[in-house]
């Protein structure tokens, strides 16, 4: 957002300098007025079969950053983090990531075919999947890439560019290690291809010991059926590894003695480092956490009482704890982390402070249950240079200014 | 403890045991496809060449086919059009400041471009190439990338996986660190100086 919107949107308007204590910028009196829909009927039931949000909601959606990607197709968008309370994302909102589009794949056709090092091969349909006992798991997906615009410096001004690649759903589904069990894995077999039905035929390698762990094929994403977008009818769900390997409109899973190495864990989703070499196999997530409130997107309007909002993760485990800075990393104070406090899932924590309407550098560091703490720019940049692209983690740094308005910015 | 609560402990870890043995049971659920069926979905290609389709190309017809099916979005030599992704070239480009990661510079078997290649290109037409077809792309770009030096050569089955990437020692394992540790709460750091700001870039979309 440049200056000249910032303005557009009404959120600080021309007496943005002079915020008055305890007071919002709106006129806050109870209208003399009755208003219209306290006196005429509304709507009545089923004038929206599905419901969608109130028109004042509108600027809550995805967005994407044209300049990306040669194609909206092969493409990804970004989930309004600014926007949400708690830690579920709504399904509307799920921050999208296609190779080759959203494929439309009929549910009475789509077949998954597990094959290879089996005892048995088998082919399973959406209802076959359906009928096995169902699991329900919290789990955030999040893309390797999230973050990876800011590796050379601050960059996109807006907490939806910065951390939206990440959303979180109730997954329901079934587990993989029920689905391995039915069709045997022969001992030879440690390494599982899996491929999506669409015109990318996304296809990435996925270890034995993960897929028996807490692998699951999923059909439903917040109560209802996985959205086109997400995957409809089924994807893999990969929990706390990089979200390229939940392949969507999974397909096929084939067991093998060693890895594939597909064009997405070569070509691409590889961490180039200083010297020329990649680190390849970077699965996991690790531990990452965002301001949300206060963000270029959500500026503060007030001086005194203000809550410091936002969401942390890992892909390791649990999320044990989230600190915030005032000062740009100099002292830190713990946040509160408000429950469910749940492993490969978002975290959301609260800090409430007291802003006098002056500049700071504020910051929030996430650690989890392994010991893992967030490291600082600096110290990512020291080991990985600057051409990784991916697992961008760094502590997070927004600069409030005194006239309220937030600034994406990166300390030396 | 008493007899009888030891009793019924043992037969809470008996039904607990038989418990874990029927979770090992198999559900049945399921049906058992025909080889032709599996034949007809496994498309994908190893580096140790499994899962190589019969058939063969070489990179002189393999340039027709490519300037025909790929060459709008690629360009005519991979050297791609526009911001559609660059194929050829980027050799010692990696260590450096802007690395070119293509075909040549950056990937490490052979076996992927065949994959890749056959499963999603054309970009919107995906498996509709022929075996034939693609040996003969996948020659071609190798040519183009001064991995192989004869355009007349048949690549196939027996001799890809052989064939050896400029870049097949450029990958380490996942050795991130696993644990960071330090989590310093009071003066951690002497100075605050600020580096850079999105603003100053001003790319971020109107919103
Ligand atoms: C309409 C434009 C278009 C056409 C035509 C097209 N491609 Fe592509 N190609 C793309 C896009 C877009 C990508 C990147 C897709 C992605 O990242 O998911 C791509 C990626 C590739 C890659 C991987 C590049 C890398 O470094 O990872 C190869 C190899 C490739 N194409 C080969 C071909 C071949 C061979 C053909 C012809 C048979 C072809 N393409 C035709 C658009 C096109």
């Amino acid at each position: 957002m440049d200056r000249r919107n910032f303005l557009k949107s009404g959120l600080i308007g021309a007496g943005a300098g002079t915020l008055a204590a305890g007071t919002a910028l709106a006129n806050n009196t109870i209208p003399k007025e009755v208003p219209e829909w306290s006196q005429i009927l509304g709507a009545g039931v089923d004038v929206e079969p599905y419901g969608l949000p109130s028109p004042h909601e509108a600027h809550v959606r995805r967005r994407n950053v044209e300049w990306l990607t040669a194609s909206p197709e092969s493409s990804i968008n970004f989930t309004p983090l600014q926007d949400l309370s708690g830690i579920i994302t709504p399904n509307g909102l799920h921050f999208e990531r296609h190779h080759g589009g959203v494929a439309e794949v009929d549910p009475n056709e789509h077949r998954l075919l597990i094959h290879g090092l089996v005892d048995k091969p088998l082919v399973f349909t959406l209802e076959d999947i359906k009928r096995f006992l169902p699991v329900s798991r919290f789990y955030f997906v999040e893309c390797a890439a999230n973050g990876g615009m800011e590796w050379r410096g601050a960059q996109l001004n807006g907490c939806q560019f910065t951390h939206g690649m990440i959303s979180c759903c109730q997954y329901t589904g079934v587990m993989l290690s029920t689905l391995l069990n039915e069709v045997g894995i022969k001992p030879k077999g440690k390494w599982i291809l899996a491929e999506g039905a669409d015109s990318a035929g996304m296809n990435r390698t996925i270890p034995m010991e993960k897929a028996l762990d807490d692998c699951m094929i999923v059909y439903a994403q917040n109560g209802e059926a996985l959205r086109p977008a997400q995957g409809y009818p089924m994807r893999l769900l990969v929990p706390g590894f990089e979200g390229n390997m939940s392949v969507k409109w999974i397909r096929r899973l084939e067991i093998g003695d060693m890895p594939w190495f597909a064009r997405e864990e070569t070509s691409k989703y590889t961490d180039l480092l200083e010297d020329g070499k990649a680190r390849m196999f970077t699965w996991v997530q690790d531990a990452n956490s965002i301001i949300t409130t206060p963000s270029p997107e959500k500026v503060m309007k007030h001086k005194g009482y203000n809550v410091i909002t936002g969401l942390a993760w890992s892909g390791r485990g649990a999320i044990k704890g989230v600190d915030i800075s005032l000062d740009g990393g100099r002292n830190w104070e713990p946040a509160q982390l408000e429950d469910p406090v749940l492993p490969k899932c978002l975290t959301r924590f609260y800090y409430p402070w007291d802003w006098q309407g002056d500049g700071k550098l504020i910051q929030s560091r996430a650690y989890d249950d392994s010991g893992y703490v967030q490291p600082t720019f600096a110290k990512q940049r020291e080991e990985r240079g600057l051409n990784s692209i991916y697992h961008n983690n760094s502590i997070h740094t927004w600069e409030v200014k005194p006239n309220g308005e937030v600034e994406n910015v990166q300390l030396a | 403890m008493s007899n009888w609560l030891k009793l019924v402990v043992v037969g809470l870890v008996a039904a607990m045991l038989s418990f874990e043995a029927s979770a090992q049971q198999k559900i049945g659920l399921g049906t058992v496809p025909t080889a032709e069926e599996i034949a007809r979905w496994d498309i994908d290609v190893r580096p140790d060449g499994y899962g190589l389709p019969p058939g063969s190309g070489n990179a002189y017809d393999g340039e027709e086919i490519f300037i025909d099916k790929c060459s709008a979005c690629h360009g005519e030599f991979g050297e791609g059009a526009g911001r559609w992704p660059v194929l050829v070239g980027g050799h010692d480009t990696l260590a450096s400041e802007d690395p070119v990661k293509t075909i040549g510079s950056y990937w490490p078997y052979t076996s992927t471009i065949y994959d890749y290649i056959y499963r999603a290109m054309p970009f919107g037409e995906a498996q509709t190439l022929t075996p034939d077809e693609t040996y003969a792309i996948v020659a071609y770009l190798l040519y183009s990338n001064d991995i192989i030096d004869d355009d007349s050569m048949e690549i196939n089955a027996d001799n890809l996986a052989k064939i050896e990437m400029p870049n097949k020692d450029g990958f380490i394992p996942d050795d991130r660190e696993v644990v960071s540790g330090e989590r310093c709460m009071r003066d951690c750091k002497d100075s605050v100086t600020v580096a850079s700001r999105a603003r100053i870039l001003d790319v971020t979309p109107d919103q």
